[in-house]
Formats: structure tokens, C-alpha cells, sequence
């Protein structure tokens, strides 16, 4: 198996590492290369859509999966699919939905892999109702540092699945996986927008609609300041029987229509994003959206940035981070309040800001969600002033009882991590008895265990 | 194209195989994988019939077996249903011309694997396909067959020999209903070539992209493809520099 070397970045092409490429095309030359790739240590890679450095691996070997795609078993009475790691959402949409099954939750993109949302325990726009993705997953085969596999699921081996679930992929590599698909009656979503003039509006919108939609999420505008902090357009959805559908729609309830995919085809200058474009977004994005309820299709509703391949190309070659802070209930708005008005007065506005109520926790030991409110931001990447930055909105996360996503994050420190990762103890014990040698391990993996050489 | 009609997939899991494979499949026809490494065949099998809900089925299958061909084939033709409607060609095997200019075993190997295997094997199919009437046949061959250069001359000339037999054989076939479409891509980004070519560059071409080429060359019967396209210009330049220059070039 071949490792080639490669400057490799996550979504948000900040940072870009070099890293030792392979790409197996079947179980057994991925087990050759773990064997007899020589390289240090490994990491598996899906599609490259966690944003910072958790596929990356500075000077060792990256693993991508993406060869790795087949669908191995399906049930169409129960809708439990098998199949490999490398799999995405996109490819489960486009061949089940048709027969009625869609995925049981979805992040804001369907390019990721089966065994990346496992590994990051992806969550979607249903959290507070359905919960994070390894709710959904039955069980999963597990390739070892010792070159075995390992079945494990809530039952059996159960340790390990919790702790490869939301494990960032430290514990081996995914390379399949069953899991249990939703049913659905129909492609379309019944969608209510409402728009709200505080943060502590949003708030109770949210309080008061999580019990009676099964997603919601809310765009903020995080540039709006004083009284009008916080103000947001709530999206709450509902599933859509077909036969609410019109006449029009009912006769292929599971089918869109084909859209034209428009592509970012380089990446922008630097000054393309600025301060002055992100006010007249945010001020527009929000004049734009009154109260109204329309019927809106899975891919508009859940993908909107799909719609646009490599959107990430608008903030030019230095890249971007995205910062995802959850706060719990008890202290959610203090904190969002001392986080927005940080951020505001920074001038460092985020183009696209996202908020989201979080029902109950995952299982998993690394999972990312428990109840409360998440708050997902984007900054341009503006060279060494950003870091000392986001070390403060760090500060104010933790101060707070909050914590940051590994599938986002970048630049998070050890003491920030160990922190706000309570169950760490029990997931490095996991790790050392089925990993003693430290086989497994990414670029951000090594910053926040403090490793060094990240 | 009748719904149940059967096509052979030989070389099933090279990387532009398995590409074409869904494209076919999407057209619901039935298949029948043959390749050496028949485990992951059967693991391509499942996935194909789940996405696309068509039957498949697998044939181990050794191309340079040339003893077993006959009979491989005649089992290939009993799991179809009712003949086969289409065949395609994707296996090759590219060894560093160096190791075929010293080794002479590794350049039989070479011609072989990428010509005398092919017209044994299309033989049997075109024999097949005469009688009735009726259907396809797609081989893979390649660009480097359309001028022989220092860097790759053995395996040129090998998929030279196949790009010329098949020419024969669609003269042959046109007058009894049958279709021949070959094959020539440019670069492509498969597991076979990672590391040898740079995935983001211009000239390389995604296996996806290459099979929906081949796909539609092989519905509009088309009789020469080059995928992707600007190949066939690239060559007719490289075709038509004057032997006296060109053997004076490092290629």
C-alpha cells in the first residue's frame, strides 16, 4: 500500500499539514497498510468535512476511507443498513430515500462519512428530540492496533463502542458499521419561520417549541448589537406525509426534481470577506426572513450550503475556523451574552452563525452534546491575532460550564480540553488497553492530550 | 435495451470498472463480475444490488488462465439470462518498462495481460454475439498505444495491438448487428495510480467522470472514446509530430 505525502487541510483549510496519504480500496489492503505502512502512527479520514486538524496527521499516516464505500446489507422492512465507513450520507440518501428511509439525524452536510459521524457523533437539527448520531448505530466493526476486529455495539464490547463513538477515530478504524434508518412518507418538510428581536426571544422560542417540532434550528446575526443582541430567524420543522402533499408533489412524494449544483471555483480573495459584506449579509439575511410556513425539500432544509460546492473557497487560501460552543441550560444565556458581545466587539463578526437547542447527552465517553444550547460561529482566519482571540471565547466557554466540538475545533488547548471533557479519564483507559502503543492519533489529537508535535 | 439483459464485467473491481459498474447497473441491467480477487467481488455484488436493485452475480476469473477461458466463459454465458448483451473489458496490467526491457518474462506478462488475453477473451464474446445478432462489446486499450515512446513502449504496444484488433473486429461485427466501442483514457485517479498522478490536476480525470463517458459512448455507439475528450486532441498533436523529431524527444 502506497503513502504518499500531501499537504492535506480539514473544511476549513486552516490548518494544512503535511500528512501520508493511502488510500486502500478493500479491508485488506487497509489492514496492510496499518501493518506495513511504516508510518508512525495512523488516522482514518472520511471525507474531509471536520474542519479543523482531527483527519490530519502532521508527518504520519492518514488512512482515507473513501474507497471503502459499499453498502453491504439492507432491510427494507426494518431499515437497518450495513455498510462501510467510507459510505456518505449523500450516497444513503440518493438510493434509500427513494424507498422511504432517510437518515435518523443529518449535520448541515451529506458529504460525511458513516464512520465519520460515528467518530465525531454528529448531531443534527432533531438533537433535542432524537439525539446524536450513535443513538443510532447498532453496531459497528472496529479494525485494531493489534490487526484484529473487533464487533462491538451497546452489548457487546461495550466500553469500546462508547468510547468510538464520538472518539475521533483513536481507537481504531471504523470499517463498517449497521445502522438504523428513519422512515419517511415523503421528501419535504413543513417548515415555520419566525423571526425574533432578542436574544432571550430565541431563547423562549425555542423552549417553547422543542417539545411540539421535531427540528429546529435558529440563524443569528451576530452583528446585531444592545437590545437587539441575539436576534434571530428560527427555522422549526416538521416531517410531511405524503399525503399532505400537493397533487402535484404526491405523485413522487420520495423523488426531487434535479437541481443545478452551483460551485465556488477558487478561492476568494481576502478581502472578499470582510466586515462590511458580513453586516450587509446578516442585515439582509434577517430583513429577508418574516414569519411564514412553507414546504421546503431535505436538501434546501437540511443541506443549504451544499447547494454551493466548495463554499469553504470564499475565505480565501488562509482558511477559516469554525468555533461550536455548547453551554448548559442553567447558564446558556449568560453565556451566549458575554460570548456574543465578545465577539461583536471584536469587529470579528461570523458570516453564517448558528443556533441550536441540545437535548440529552450521548453515551459516548467524547460525545460533544448535552442538554442546552450550541452556538456555531465562523472566523476568517486573520493570522497570530486569532489564537489569543479564541483562547478568550475559550475562557468564557469554560467559565460557563460550556464546551467546544473536536470536529470543529483547532486550536483548543490541553487544559481547555481536559476540562471540559470530564469522562477523558475512562476513554484514555479504553485507548490504553486497546491501543497501549498510541497506533491511533491525528494532528489535533496530539494538542489536546498535550503530546506535542502537532 | 431489454430490461434483463445481461452484461459481463471483466476486470470487475479496477477502479473505472467499478465506476461503470453503477452507471450499468443504473440501467438495470444485470451483471455478472469476474476478477481475481473474489472476495471483494462478492462485497461489490451486495452493494450493487442494494443501490440499484438489480441481480448480480460473480465469476472468478484469471485473465491469463488461458487453458480456463473456454470454459469461464461458457459458465458466464449459462448465468446470463438468455446471452449476454454486453461485455466489457477493464483489466490491464502496467509493469515500469525498465523491469520489461530486462526481463523478458515481464514483458510477455505485459503483452498478455494487456493483448493476448483481450482477443481471447473477446473472441469467445464476439463468437457469442455473431449468431445472435445482437450487442456490445467495450474494451478498455489506452493512449499509450497510439505512439510508442521511451518511457512506456512495452505496455504501448500491447494496448496498440488491442486498439488494432478491435478496429477488425468492428469492421467484422458491424455487418452482423454487433457494436464495438474502444475505450482510450487519459489519467485517471484510481487506487491503482495513487501517488503516480497528482488528483488535482487538469489532465487527471475522476473514475466516475470516465465511466459516464463510457457509459454514453457505449448507448450512442460510439466507436472510438477518448475520455476525458481533450485526449483526442492531445494525441493527434503527439500522432502527427515527423518520426525524425519525435525520436529525438525524451517521452
Amino acid at each position: 500500500m502506497t503513502f504518499v505525502r500531501q499537504n492535506l487541510g480539514g473544511w476549513g483549510n486552516c490548518p494544512v499539514l503535511p500528512c501520508a496519504v493511502a488510500r486502500p480500496d478493500s479491508v485488506a489492503n487497509l489492514g496492510a497498510a496499518l501493518t506495513q505502512g511504516g508510518q508512525r502512527d495512523y488516522i482514518a479520514r472520511g471525507l474531509g468535512r471536520a474542519y479543523g486538524d482531527s483527519a490530519l496527521n502532521r508527518d504520519s499516516g492518514v488512512l482515507s476511507s473513501t474507497g471503502l464505500n459499499h453498502f453491504l446489507e439492507f432491510d427494507p422492512q426494518t431499515g437497518i443498513l450495513e455498510c462501510e465507513a467510507g459510505v456518505s450520507f449523500a450516497e444513503i440518501i440518493q438510493h434509500l430515500l427513494p424507498r422511504g428511509w432517510f437518515l435518523p439525524t443529518t449535520p448541515g452536510t451529506k458529504f460525511v462519512t458513516v464512520g465519520g459521524a460515528i467518530a465525531a457523533d454528529v448531531h443534527g437539527k432533531n438533537h433535542h428530540v432524537d439525539g446524536s448520531f450513535g443513538q443510532f448505530v447498532l453496531s459497528l466493526k472496529l479494525l485494531t492496533a493489534d490487526g484484529s476486529v473487533r464487533i462491538c455495539s451497546p452489548t457487546q464490547d461495550s466500553e469500546i463502542f462508547w468510547a468510538t463513538v464520538g472518539g475521533m477515530g483513536l481507537t481504531g478504524v471504523i470499517l463498517s458499521a449497521e445502522i438504523q434508518l428513519l422512515r419517511v412518507e415523503s421528501a419535504y418538510y413543513d417548515v415555520t419561520y419566525r423571526r425574533t428581536g432578542s436574544l432571550d426571544q430565541t431563547l423562549e422560542q425555542f423552549a417553547a417549541t422543542d417539545s411540539t417540532y421535531r427540528y429546529s434550528v435558529a440563524w443569528i446575526d451576530c452583528v446585531a448589537r444592545g437590545a437587539s443582541l441575539g436576534r434571530s430567524v428560527l427555522m422549526l420543522g416538521r416531517d410531511v406525509a405524503a399525503t399532505d402533499l400537493s397533487p402535484r408533489l404526491r405523485r413522487s412524494p420520495l423523488v426531487l426534481p434535479e437541481k443545478r449544483i452551483k460551485a465556488v471555483p477558487f478561492n476568494f480573495p481576502s478581502l472578499a470577506l470582510n466586515s462590511w459584506s458580513v453586516r450587509a449579509f446578516n442585515g439582509l439575511y434577517y430583513a429577508a426572513h418574516g414569519d411564514c410556513q412553507k414546504l421546503v425539500d431535505y436538501d434546501t432544509f437540511f443541506y443549504p450550503l451544499d447547494g454551493i460546492r466548495h463554499w469553504n473557497r470564499i475565505y480565501g487560501q488562509r482558511g477559516f475556523v469554525q468555533y461550536q460552543a455548547l453551554f448548559p441550560r442553567e447558564t446558556s444565556r449568560e453565556g451566549l451574552v458575554e460570548l456574543l458581545e465578545r465577539i461583536t466587539r471584536s469587529g470579528r463578526a461570523s458570516f453564517l452563525a448558528v443556533l441550536k437547542s441540545s437535548g440529552a447527552a450521548g453515551q459516548g465517553m467524547l460525545s460533544y452534546l448535552f442538554p442546552g444550547h450550541t452556538l456555531a460561529l465562523d472566523f476568517p482566519n486573520t493570522g497570530r491575532s486569532l489564537l489569543p482571540f479564541l483562547q478568550e471565547l475559550d475562557a468564557i466557554v469554560l467559565r460557563h460550564g460550556g464546551r467546544l466540538y473536536l470536529a470543529k475545533d483547532a486550536c483548543m488547548s490541553t487544559e481547555t480540553f481536559k476540562a471540559m471533557y470530564p469522562r477523558l479519564p475512562e476513554f484514555l483507559a479504553v485507548k490504553q488497553r486497546i491501543d497501549p502503543e498510541g497506533k491511533f492519533m491525528s494532528s489535533q489529537a496530539r494538542r489536546v492530550l498535550g503530546l506535542g508535535g502537532n | 435495451m431489454n430490461a434483463s439483459a445481461t452484461v459481463l464485467i471483466l476486470g470487475a473491481n479496477s477502479g473505472i470498472a467499478r465506476a461503470l459498474c453503477h452507471r450499468l447497473a443504473a440501467r438495470k441491467y444485470r451483471l455478472i463480475l469476474a476478477a481475481r480477487r473474489t472476495e471483494e467481488l462478492e462485497t461489490q455484488a451486495a452493494d450493487l444490488r442494494i443501490r440499484h436493485g438489480i441481480e448480480v452475480a460473480c465469476e472468478p476469473f484469471d485473465a491469463l488462465d488461458f487453458d480456463g477461458h473456454a470454459a469461464f466463459f461458457e459458465r458466464c454465458v449459462q448465468k446470463s439470462a438468455g446471452g449476454l448483451e454486453g461485455v466489457v473489458l477493464a483489466y490491464g496490467s502496467m509493469l515500469p518498462q525498465a523491469t520489461t526491457q530486462t526481463d523478458l518474462t515481464a514483458a510477455k506478462r505485459v503483452l498478455d495481460a494487456n493483448f493476448t488475453s483481450p482477443v481471447a477473451l473477446l473472441s469467445l464474446a464476439a463468437n457469442h454475439m455473431e449468431p445472435r445478432r445482437r450487442g456490445w462489446i467495450a474494451a478498455i486499450s489506452s493512449v499509450a498505444g497510439d505512439r510508442g515512446r521511451q518511457s512506456n513502449y512495452t505496455y504501448g504496444a500491447a494496448k496498440a495491438g488491442l486498439s488494432c484488433w478491435l478496429q477488425g473486429l468492428r469492421n467484422r461485427l458491424f455487418h452482423h448487428g454487433v457494436h464495438v466501442l474502444t475505450i482510450k483514457p487519459g489519467f485517471v485517479d484510481t487506487p491503482m495510480t495513487h501517488g503516480l498522478l497528482n488528483p488535482k490536476s487538469p489532465l487527471v480525470a475522476t473514475p466516475e467522470k470516465v465511466a459516464r463517458d463510457i457509459d454514453r459512448a457505449i448507448h450512442r455507439r460510439h466507436n472510438i472514446l477518448y475520455t476525458p475528450w481533450f485526449w483526442r486532441g492531445i494525441l493527434t498533436i503527439i500522432t502527427t509530430i515527423p518520426e525524425a523529431l519525435f525520436k529525438r524527444l525524451k517521452m
